[in-house]
């Protein structure tokens, strides 16, 4: 029974508190270490096209991310983030999805964004800021983006896409459409206002938003014990009245079923939908930062042995869907392939002078256009100052 | 005396802070055991323990509505937001809480031991999200001071200031200069006053304005006027809010030209404001129109960003306009 106060009112006539333990939350494991199925697990339903799939993407971001490490290394990028140990979280749930659905990422999503279908040279100009960027060379590496592809463009401050994807999903629901929008972001993202609001307004409003978590133990420096007390994220969406799925993180057939239940519900009820994927940030959170000062290798090497990439491998090696050798020589191809593409991405011009105040607005305003008038007068003065564009003012 | 960079003067000042006065706390995101992103608060935590300086929750509204509940029970913290750029979720507790915590409540109750920290401002490739200067947004809010040095000295007077000041402080500091300015900096306790512009410079011909990281842009602009035989009369506004009009004032009576530089864009930066009061105070002897040297009208940019900061050519260009009008 309910009443004006839209809860339950079960009457006890001697106090009690009521604990989170009252909640035990399951968490959903098919695929073992070694390849194999969990006994009674849920046979997987993924098809060999989609795994493999599902595989090379894996492969692709783990590539993609040794290589632009590297070359951050080397200087040749000014910043990079890798998704080390994550990649089954993103890549199993984007191929739940249908391609339609909204992908709302938080930053560290590369996998998601590869599996839609985001091209090598693309992330190659978006992270070289050059002119070829659809971003137009505005934001750091790594803040992807594409309408085409339904990814929405990355922006830095954190949990500012929660509320957003309600809307997203709630307008997706109005205007009559089958599909929803995956919103991700991290345990400590789900610190920030931005997230309650989006819960709560997605569950009053039966948006059918998938909210995705990974829970990968830190925020930055910051360990999950001291980011909340509670039990990690699931539980905060329960109290949102919404259901919720918790999923190893590593098993990408567990985190592609949870997802594929989790959309089917969302749209059959029009409702939101929480996962949380429990896993391991096991690179450092960006390349400014060196995770030594604040964890110890001992730790990183106990994760590092359940690799999302290694299980998945094995449990298709025994499919029969995979063969070793020719894996191997794809991925030295694949390694090639990369550096190919950033030899030619780092010598694509960067963007012309004209996009300085293009789409601040829809038309630049006449006190902007006013403003690039000056400066390419002053540096048709100083031309060597400002080498980027002095050759191409016109 | 010893030598330090800004971050050092900063972890210094904070230490002596702590160590004066057992109410200063200092807490934000990764602030505890990691030191900050930055390391401003290094060995803080191993010196005073996790309940004088603490990590957070990643969230900004809660680490200032905290902060103000803290300073309202008569702590001293000083919360740490990682980037200014992320300092608006913090907007409403800042602007609608901190600000006007005393005089809303008729000087009941107040926050004034509380200081928020801050990196700001651009030259870091950092994009849109970690380089902006939000000065502006926060001068506009009376209850707040705000506050940015230029260098280890000024940072590390001005923050001991800040937190021994009874009234909030936004204390912003140039993340372009954390290891990048070194200077010697005084082991013992000192403070710089809020509120008072600096004469870093004495000239005649023209006043160049400017605060926080500019200034060492402003320099080099002046040292190429200086070539051209201008002499620039150089001043460090270093409290945006309260600001000493009468500093700048006394100084564009005597050259009867001022150029003023800011890394925000043009159009509401705190340029405006100064140019409009010097215009009342000085409007007799002012000799050319007072020149705003600025960052444009736009989201700091991340691959033309040399074209779009106020550099020192633009701030020499503006001093010759100002001297050769």
């Amino acid at each position: 029974m309910t009443n004006p106060n839209n809860a339950t009112i079960t009457t006890v006539h001697t106090a009690a508190f009521t604990a989170g333990d009252a909640l035990k939350i399951p968490t959903l494991r098919i695929l073992k270490d070694d390849g194999n199925l969990y006994d009674g697990a849920d046979k997987p339903t993924v098809d060999k096209a989609t795994a493999l799939k599902m595989y090379d993407t894996m492969v692709f971001t783990r590539v993609l991310d040794e290589r632009m490490l590297a070359a951050q290394r080397q200087g040749r990028i000014s910043f990079y983030m890798q998704c080390l140990g994550e990649e089954a979280t993103t890549v199993g749930s984007a191929a739940a999805l249908d391609e339609q659905d909204m992908i709302m990422a938080q930053y560290r999503e590369q996998g998601a964004l590869r599996y839609r279908g985001f091209s090598l040279e693309q992330f190659m100009n978006q992270l070289f800021s050059n002119e070829k960027d659809l971003g137009k060379g505005r934001q750091m590496p790594v803040h992807y983006g594409s309408k085409d592809i339904h990814y929405m463009t990355i922006s830095s401050p954190l949990g500012t896409q929660i509320p957003q994807a309600s809307g997203y999903a709630y307008a997706q629901k109005l205007r009559g459409l089958n599909n929803t929008t995956i919103c991700y972001f991290g345990e400590g993202a789900a610190s920030e206002g931005d997230f309650h609001a989006g819960l709560n307004m997605a569950a009053v409003h039966k948006a059918p938003v998938l909210f995705f978590c990974r829970n990968n133990g830190y925020a930055i420096s910051t360990p999950a014990n001291e980011q909340f007390v509670g039990d990690g994220i699931a539980c905060r969406a329960v109290g949102y009245g919404m259901k919720a799925l918790r999923v190893d993180g590593a098993d990408i057939l567990a985190v592609y079923q949870a997802t594929k239940m989790a959309r089917d519900y969302a749209l059959a009820h029009n409702e939101p939908v929480l996962i949380e994927a429990m896993a391991y940030r096991l690179g450092a959170h960006s390349s400014s930062d060196d995770p030594s000062g604040y964890r110890s290798k001992e730790e990183e090497e106990m994760w590092r042995k359940t690799d999302p990439i290694s299980r998945f491998r094995l449990w298709l090696v025994k499919q029969g869907w995979l063969d070793e050798d020719a894996d191997k020589a794809k991925i030295e191809k694949l390694r090639t392939e990369i550096l190919d593409a950033l030899k030619v991405a780092e010598k694509v011009a960067k963007p012309g002078i004209e996009h300085l105040i293009s789409d601040v607005y829809q038309q630049p305003i006449p006190a902007l256009q006013q403003q690039l008038d000056e400066l390419k007068q002053h540096i048709r003065k100083y031309p060597d100052a400002y080498p980027v564009t002095s050759g191409r003012l016109d | 005396m010893a030598k330090m960079n800004m971050l050092q003067a900063i972890n210094n000042a904070l230490d002596l802070a702590m160590a004066k006065d057992d109410t200063v706390v200092c807490f934000g995101e990764d602030v505890g055991h990691f030191g900050g992103v930055f390391r401003a608060t290094s060995k803080l935590q191993e010196k005073y323990g996790k309940a004088r300086c603490f990590n957070t929750p990643l969230t900004e509204q809660g680490i200032a509505g905290f902060a103000n509940g803290m300073a309202a029970q008569g702590m001293k913290p000083v919360a740490e937001i990682q980037f200014a750029d992320y300092i608006f979720p913090a907007f409403d507790q800042i602007v609608n809480e901190t600000a006007k915590f005393r005089y809303r409540s008729g000087n009941e109750f107040n926050v004034g031991g509380l200081v928020f920290r801050s990196p700001y401002g651009g030259g870091i490739a950092g994009g849109h999200y970690h380089s902006q200067s939000p000065e502006a947004y926060f001068a506009h809010t009376p209850g707040l001071k705000v506050v940015i040095p230029r260098d280890p000295y000024q940072a590390k007077g001005l923050l001991l200031a800040s937190i021994a000041s009874q009234d909030p402080v936004i204390f912003f500091e140039p993340k372009k200069l954390y290891r990048a300015s070194t200077g010697e900096v005084p082991e013992e306790y000192y403070e710089i006053e809020l509120g008072k512009a600096e004469v870093v410079r004495e000239g005649k011909d023209v006043t160049v304005l400017a605060w926080g990281a500019q200034m060492e842009i402003v320099d080099k602009a002046v040292a190429m006027a200086q070539e051209q035989g201008v002499s620039c009369e150089v001043i460090d506004l270093r409290s945006i809010l309260p600001w000493d009009a009468d500093t700048v004032a006394a100084s564009v009576m005597k050259t009867g030209r001022l150029v003023i530089n800011h890394e925000a864009p043009l159009t509401g930066g705190f340029a405006g404001e100064i140019a409009a009061t010097m215009q009342k105070m000085c409007f007799l002897q002012l000799e050319s129109p007072i020149e705003r040297v600025c960052g444009m009208d736009t989201p700091y940019p991340l691959a033309l960003e040399k074209e779009y900061v106020a550099d020192h050519l633009k701030t020499y260009e503006a001093i010759m306009r100002s001297v050769n009008f």
